[in-house]
């Protein structure tokens, strides 16, 4: 392994570090988050036709999509982020997984409602046997698991750790998972819900939706920051440069 | 290849409580090192690093050179006698030692009815463990010392529900242990008949 | 290797030492399976429909909570320690104790399948495949059911936490398994349902190992 690469890495494992970036990333990320989330419900909500098939209830995509969309990609942020944490033993990379989970579950569970709110007008009830939205309702019990499991051990370090291999238990499984309930779902015959007019999507509808995506993803990467910055703080209430910090601000 | 236990910078926590900080300490061969301290003050949670089981937050511990973490060859070299005996309640004291006999890799000199004889368990060989009392239980788990060739050994609390007995047995077994180059870190509230041989005290819990 | 077949007449020697404990999670297999009429309705047709899905819901839950006494008893009195030094790799250990688990648990829940299926109206001609599914499935479910197990054995009070763990884990062996009993029971081909079952339980077997060993170690570490 070439040193020189790898320093920054291993430098992000000393909180000091990680706790400044993170404070850095944090006000641009919400700033962008704050003015993507403007931008694209404006255009998800104003601009972008009303769909032939579904009318105005298609606009829940807007949160319903890139809701799921974060939901998976955290998870696999807290798979990876544990994954370093257990190869390298870098404590602070479980750090980085206990603080992005509950904002994995909170966005599997936005996903889960708007999917709900969206049924009703398509489907005229409130949950459908849906291969994505099962598949989601799965996934939010794999990020309760892993908190559950956390929270279950006296020793918080250890209980990181229980939690960081049954997530890469769970992130192995999520690919067999979905495509079992794809599979289940094909046979019979159950109903898909899907964004209007399949491949050919009108730009004015994609483009807010793009924005949405992007907006959303800066929310998260804010948010996580605030948070890592807050499990470093509880981590290291008793170091030094922690108690310098405080005694300046 | 002279036999040595190192510890350097060792740190070991327990939820929010620091046990050990930045310990070092150099164990060579035919030595003894015994811990000390209150209950609580993190003597098994030392041993169990020592024994690779137990989570070392920082520093480095290694056996003759090589940070245990990387050796495969550790666990070979090694008896841990912790807290509780890792006896099972329904096999027989023989039958428990047979079980350690046969599932370690050396080719064994002594047989199971031998160490007990050793022990003076003979009498009980055929009674299921959990019927023993604790002593005898005890006993009957220092017969894992007595099997193969380990050359460095962790012992926690191994004179616990012993009679005078047990304990100059212990001392016995250590004594021949270490004159044979053997190293040994003790846990113990008792004190133990070591006169005369090369032991090391630390205590732990002084904070 | 010598240590691990030593290892599996010993576990089988101590499950049949105490025969109750081998019998809970097949009772429970038996009386989850009667509840379902209970709840339901006793008419054959219906039976009939809801059978495969029955039994294996059944299977699953015997299968998962037969697993929380996997590891317990060596934990607590110190041979899983002298297990984890000594000279077979802790994932062969494993790997040894789910089978020897499995042996006296889910193999017997196999073998008492089709009898439970007669009580469903599940067709007698489909008992092959009902079988095959549920060996590839209590196999696959016995390995998750460890890791399960793995990762709690230190807790005092796990509680329910062993199913909540492992139970999202295991849609993908219920969905095809039965899946396979059901198309099985209507005269439809079930092999590529079995196939399906058969990869995970090699993936399993491959994978498993691994994640119990690890989380035997970080359940010792403290």
């Amino acid at each position: 392994m070439n040193t020189s690469n790898w320093t920054w890495f291993h430098r992000l494992g000393s909180p000091p570090t990680l706790y400044r970036l993170a404070d850095r990333l944090a006000p641009w990320f919400g700033w962008a988050a704050a003015l993507g989330l403007a931008a694209g419900m404006y255009g998800g909500l104003w601009l972008a036709p009303t769909d032939y098939q579904q009318g105005d209830a298609f606009r829940i995509i807007y949160i319903h999509v890139p809701s799921a969309y974060l939901s998976m990609l955290c998870y696999a942020l807290t798979a990876g982020a544990s994954a370093v944490g257990l190869v390298w033993r870098m404590k602070l990379a479980h750090a980085v997984a206990v603080a992005a989970a509950p904002l994995g579950a909170s966005f599997t569970f936005l996903a889960l409602v708007t999917g709900s709110l969206w049924g009703k007008p398509m489907w005229g009830t409130y949950w459908v046997w849906d291969a994505r939205l099962t598949s989601e309702l799965i996934l939010l019990f794999l990020y309760l698991g892993f908190l559950a499991l956390n929270r279950a051990y006296e020793d918080p370090r250890s209980g990181e750790r229980a939690a960081a291999v049954l997530a890469l238990v769970g992130v192995v499984n999520l690919p067999i998972i979905h495509y079992s309930v794809v599979w289940w779902n094909t046979l019979h015959q159950g109903p898909t819900v899907f964004v209007g007019g399949g491949s050919d999507i009108s730009p004015r509808m994609l483009a807010p939706l793009l924005v949405m995506l992007a907006a959303f993803t800066c929310y998260f990467v804010a948010c996580l920051a605030k948070r890592v910055q807050a499990e470093i703080l509880e981590r290291e209430r008793n170091a030094a440069w922690v108690k310098e910090m405080l005694e300046y601000s | 290849m002279k036999l040595e236990l190192t510890a350097q910078g060792v740190t070991i926590w327990r939820g929010e409580r620091c046990l050990v900080h930045g310990l070092s300490f150099s164990l060579g061969e035919g030595c003894i090192l015994q811990l000390a301290g209150p209950n609580g003050a993190g003597k098994t949670s030392l041993m169990r690093v020592l024994a690779g089981i137990g989570r070392l937050d920082e520093g480095q511990v290694s056996w003759n050179g090589t940070p245990i973490r990387a050796s495969a060859d550790y666990r070979r070299e090694l008896c841990y006698l912790g807290h509780s005996n890792a006896l099972k309640s329904h096999l027989t004291s023989i039958e428990n030692t047979n079980f350690y006999q046969s599932i370690t890799e050396y080719s064994s000199q002594i047989t199971s009815q031998q160490i007990l004889e050793r022990l003076g368990l003979a009498s009980l060989a055929d009674q299921p463990c959990g019927l023993l009392s604790m002593g005898q239980r005890r006993r009957t788990a220092l017969g894992r010392l007595l099997i193969g060739h380990a050359r460095l050994w962790l012992l926690d609390e191994p004179v616990s529900s012993l009679d005078a007995e047990g304990v100059s047995l212990v001392g016995n077994l250590l004594r021949a242990h270490v004159e044979q180059g053997g190293v040994a870190v003790l846990a113990t509230h008792q004190p133990l008949p070591l006169d005369g041989l090369p032991v090391q005290r630390l205590e732990l819990g002084t904070a | 290797m010598r240590a691990l077949a030593i290892l599996l007449r010993r576990d089988l020697r101590l499950g049949f030492r105490r025969p109750g404990e081998l019998a809970t999670p097949l009772l429970f297999f038996v009386m989850a399976t009667v509840l379902f009429p209970l709840g339901l309705s006793p008419r054959p047709d219906l039976l009939a429909t809801v059978a495969p899905g029955v039994l294996w819901v059944a299977a699953l839950l015997a299968g998962i909570v037969g697993q929380e006494s996997l590891f317990k008893s060596d934990h607590e009195d110190g041979t899983l320690e002298q297990l984890l030094l000594g000279p077979a790799p802790l994932e062969l250990v494993a790997l040894t104790r789910v089978f020897s688990h499995w042996l006296m648990g889910g193999l017997p829940l196999v073998i008492l399948s089709p009898l439970l299926g007669l009580m469903l109206d599940y067709p007698s001609a489909a008992f092959g495949t009902l079988l095959l599914s549920l060996l590839f499935g209590t196999l696959i479910l016995s390995l998750l059911g460890a890791v399960g197990a793995a990762l709690t054995v230190g807790l005092r009070q796990s509680g329910m936490l062993l199913p909540i763990l492992v139970l999202p884990l295991a849609v993908p062996v219920l969905i095809f398994g039965a899946q396979s009993a059901a198309q099985a029971a209507r005269g439809e081909d079930p092999t590529a349902a079995l196939y399906l079952l058969g990869a995970l339980l090699v993936l399993g077997v491959t994978l498993a190992p691994f994640a119990i060993a690890g989380a035997l170690r970080i359940s010792l570490e403290s």
